[in-house]
């Protein structure tokens, strides 16, 4: 049912197909729990119903649609924000080695009307963050060392404790926060990082261990 | 005009909870049945996304237009807004009306919560003056809840609560241990506030189906019926906790139409499918009979008919009532079956309001699995009923409070406003607080019921029309003040739990009901515009799902709801729809349909 390379098969035959698969033993089999591959499609797989359009997206073999817009400069400077917002430790990488700046490019490219207000927002912000390094050091955002950039976070952090000159970087910080972090966390490395363990099949569901019901008091 | 090649007995329109049900009650009793659904084949084995991350997908898996839910989500050709196919709203209406154009309909990404409606909630005006009765009572429907439940796999427990019904013994399946949370919630709700936090009802097989046995007791005397659905039922794996529920499931652990009843149906050789199949009308002769319908094959866009003894519409609950009001003729100038002019009136969805909350005691909790079924394994069902009996409540209908939160897999926005615990932590310092706060915050839903008032329809609208040419829908509504009381009722009582489980309300409280309620048809949960009754005066339809004016025209989806109780409506669209199926059967035999 999965053949990549055949024509687009008539819709009576996929029904007639789906009708056969119930009857067919070896797919009994493969329904036995506790086979972790399975319903796992197989790297490459393609869906050969999906039309490809941005309402029916090939769900096992994703593309973005569109085109990404930030230039190779502007997507260093982000880079290097992400970095200060999420930096590598001894648990996780940082936040521009699992691709957030690629990420944000990704988001503020999307033909949607929230994220043209975001890449309004994100584009302007990288100019106003390497001016005021210039401003300040004389010099690239990136080219700053820890304790300059984190001068700079320091005033634009945090809206509520934020000047009015700084009221605007503060929503580009946040606004980049907030797609940083989602970046970072929905990899499995993100995960990993915060404890995530969940997503792998299992045989059977157990009651939560004692260890977390004393967790809470129960 | 190209004709279909077979006459056959039934023609269903739609293949979701209502068309999959009728096309398997309907075929295993050896009727020959084509299935007209306006989206694509959908084949859940071979497309559903299992175990992918977030990060492998567009914008992290998040919500577009195109695809509201998340990218992984299970509705293709679906939502709020679909291509081509606009409605309308009447002014300050905002009406939303979901739609999914694929094989199975929305079975295939909903909640799976399957709760039964009550012996109250049957008989609703008869309590409080309100509203309609049901034609038929708790009663009658039992048995279909049992037939449906054990046909589909539904896990919780019987805790025997006033309106909250129980399974016959045997029929659930065992509902999976409660997570960290639900266990918190369910002892403070308990201990200090009275409220019942119990399993909840939900369409995962929480273990595999007794295949051996299911299938005699069901179909007793049908060696068809028992062949396709103990195949069926060998063929489904019980759950392994893991992959979102609402992407459907390759595994068929979960219930969707076409996992569950259409493989069975097709199983029997008298079901046959046409995708892609946009029904623009039901065709009458001269005596106001139904003769088939018109439907649009979207790929070569040029209009087919359909012919057959009886046609079922399971269309869903609007487009159902808009294939009747556009089905026009000498007989019917108002519409096929609307001789009351009731067909479109009386829409109601379910009300929603919700408050968020942040818990320290759940902060830093020892990592462990809570995956679970990934929808709910505790709820609240209405524990007021006393107090509104007693005139005590300023709304007439109950609630069922749906509540999650934990360390569920991150996804888009996941740690989204953390500044504002951390007074803008980065670097480190957020990294320190994302472990920290992962899993500590939880949501609590309320899910009410709405009472059937003049104000809430649709209409054709004048101006409107489809890509296929069909004339569109204008919906109109009004929210009356049990609804609104009721929501901001949801709102004071979720901040009062989470107040009382030490936890902070994370989002504002409204204390007026209008800024806290969804919009209409926000939940997906509108049913009625085609209401049965036991007057055909008064109603469209009878007990059965009949149109009281043409005998051979029925409507099984949740068009024919007179109430929409705080139970979410797709159990009990099965459960009648397999009623209804039966009846049409007996009367088909009978020869009532020629």
């Amino acid at each position: 049912m999965t053949e990549e390379q055949r024509p687009p098969i008539d819709r009576r035959t996929a029904l007639k197909v789906i009708a056969a698969a119930t009857a067919v033993p070896a797919v009994l089999a493969a329904c036995e729990p506790g086979e972790t591959d399975l319903g796992r499609p197989s790297p490459g797989t393609r869906n050969p119903l999906a039309v490809g359009t941005p309402s029916d997206p090939d769900l096992l073999a994703p593309v973005v649609p569109w085109a990404r817009s930030l230039t190779p400069d502007e997507l260093e400077t982000l880079a290097s924000l992400c970095d200060v917002i999420i930096p590598a430790d001894d648990r996780s990488p940082s936040a521009s080695a699992l691709g957030a700046h690629e990420f944000i490019d990704e988001w503020v490219s999307a033909p949607y009307d929230g994220m043209k207000k975001d890449k309004v927002l994100v584009r302007g912000g990288i100019v106003w963050l390497d001016g005021e390094s210039d401003r300040r050091f004389g010099s690239r955002f990136r080219e700053l060392s820890l304790v300059q950039m984190s001068e700079i976070c320091d005033d634009i952090c945090y809206g509520p404790d934020a000047a009015p000159e700084f009221q605007a970087a503060s929503r580009f910080f946040d606004k980049v926060r907030d797609l940083t972090a989602t970046a970072f966390y929905t990899t499995k490395e993100g995960m990993e990082d915060v404890g995530y363990v969940g997503n792998v099949p299992l045989s059977q569901w157990d009651p939560p261990p004692p260890e977390a019901l004393r967790h809470v008091g129960l | 005009m190209a004709k279909t090649q077979n006459e056959y007995d039934v023609i269903i329109v739609g293949s979701g909870a209502a068309g999959g049900m009728s096309a398997l009650v309907l075929a295993v009793h050896g009727l020959k049945v084509l299935m007209l659904e306006a989206g694509r084949n959908y084949d859940p084995v071979t497309e559903t996304p299992m175990f992918q991350l977030p990060s492998e997908a567009p914008l992290r898996g998040g919500g577009t237009p195109e695809k509201p839910f998340g990218f992984y989500d299970a509705t293709v050709d679906g939502g709020w807004q679909v291509p081509g196919e606009p409605y309308a709203s009447a002014d300050d209406a905002n009406f939303l009306w979901w739609r999914a154009r694929m094989l199975g309909g929305r079975t295939n990404h909903w909640g799976r919560i399957s709760l039964r409606m009550g012996e109250y909630d049957f008989k609703p005006y008869s309590r409080d003056g309100l509203g309609f009765d049901w034609p038929m009572t708790y009663a009658d429907v039992e048995p279909y809840y049992d037939r449906t439940e054990a046909l589909i796999g539904v896990y919780g427990s019987n805790e025997g609560l006033e309106n909250t019904p129980n399974s016959s013994p045997g029929v659930l399946l065992p509902p999976p241990a409660p997570r960290v949370h639900e266990l918190l919630t369910q002892k403070v709700c308990a201990d200090r506030m009275g409220i019942p936090v119990i399993p909840a009802h939900l369409a995962i097989l929480s273990q595999r189906q007794d295949f051996e046995g299911w299938p005699a007791r069901l179909f007793p005397n049908n060696a068809l019926a028992q062949r396709v659905v103990r195949e069926s039922m060998r063929s489904r794996a019980a759950c392994f906790w893991a992959t979102p529920c609402g992407r459907g499931c390759s595994i068929k652990a979960n219930f969707q139409s076409t996992t569950v009843l259409l493989p069975p149906a097709l199983a029997t050789g008298n079901l046959d499918i046409r995708t892609d199949a946009m029904v623009r009308e039901v065709t009458v002769d001269s005596r106001g009979r139904a003769t088939g319908v018109h439907f649009i094959d979207k790929t070569t866009r040029i209009d087919e008919h359909a012919s057959a003894k009886v046609v079922v519409l399971a269309a869903s609950a609007c487009e159902s009532a808009r294939l009747m009001l556009n089905s026009r003729s000498s007989v019917f100038p108002d519409g096929i079956g609307n001789g009351t002019g009731l067909v479109g009136k009386y829409l109601m969805d379910t009300v929603g309001a919700g408050v968020g909350g942040q818990f320290p005691q759940l902060e830093n909790m020892p990592p462990h699995n809570q995956d679970g079924s990934s929808e709910l394994h505790l709820y609240i069902p209405w524990w007021l009923y006393g107090e509104q009996a007693a005139g005590k409540l300023d709304f007439a209908r109950g609630y069922h409070v749906e509540f999650g939160g934990g360390r569920r897999m991150p996804g888009p926005g996941a740690f989204g406003g953390l500044e504002s615990y951390t007074s803008g932590a980065y670097g480190l310092r957020f990294k320190e607080a994302a472990r920290r706060y992962y899993g500590s915050w939880m949501w609590f839903d309320g899910r009410g019921e709405m009472i059937p008032n003049e104000d809430c329809y649709c209409e054709i609208d004048s101006d409107g029309v489809d890509q296929w040419g069909i004339p569109t829908l204008k919906f109109h509504w009004k929210w009356s003040s049990h609804e609104l009381n009721q929501a901001r009722h949801m709102q004071h009582t979720f901040r009062d739990i989470i107040e009382a489980m030490g936890g902070k309300v994370t989002s504002t409280v409204q204390d007026d009901g209008a800024n806290a309620i969804a919009a209409p048809g926000q939940i997906i949960h509108e049913v009625g515009g085609a209401i049965m009754g036991s007057d055909p005066r008064r109603s469209v339809l009878n007990q059965y799902c009949q149109s009281w004016e043409v005998p051979n025209l029925f409507v099984t989806d949740g068009a024919g709801f007179v109430s929409n109780a705080d139970k979410n409506p797709t159990l009990s669209i099965m459960a009648i729809a397999w009623r209804a199926s039966d009846y049409l059967v007996e009367e088909m035999n009978r020869g009532t349909f020629g």
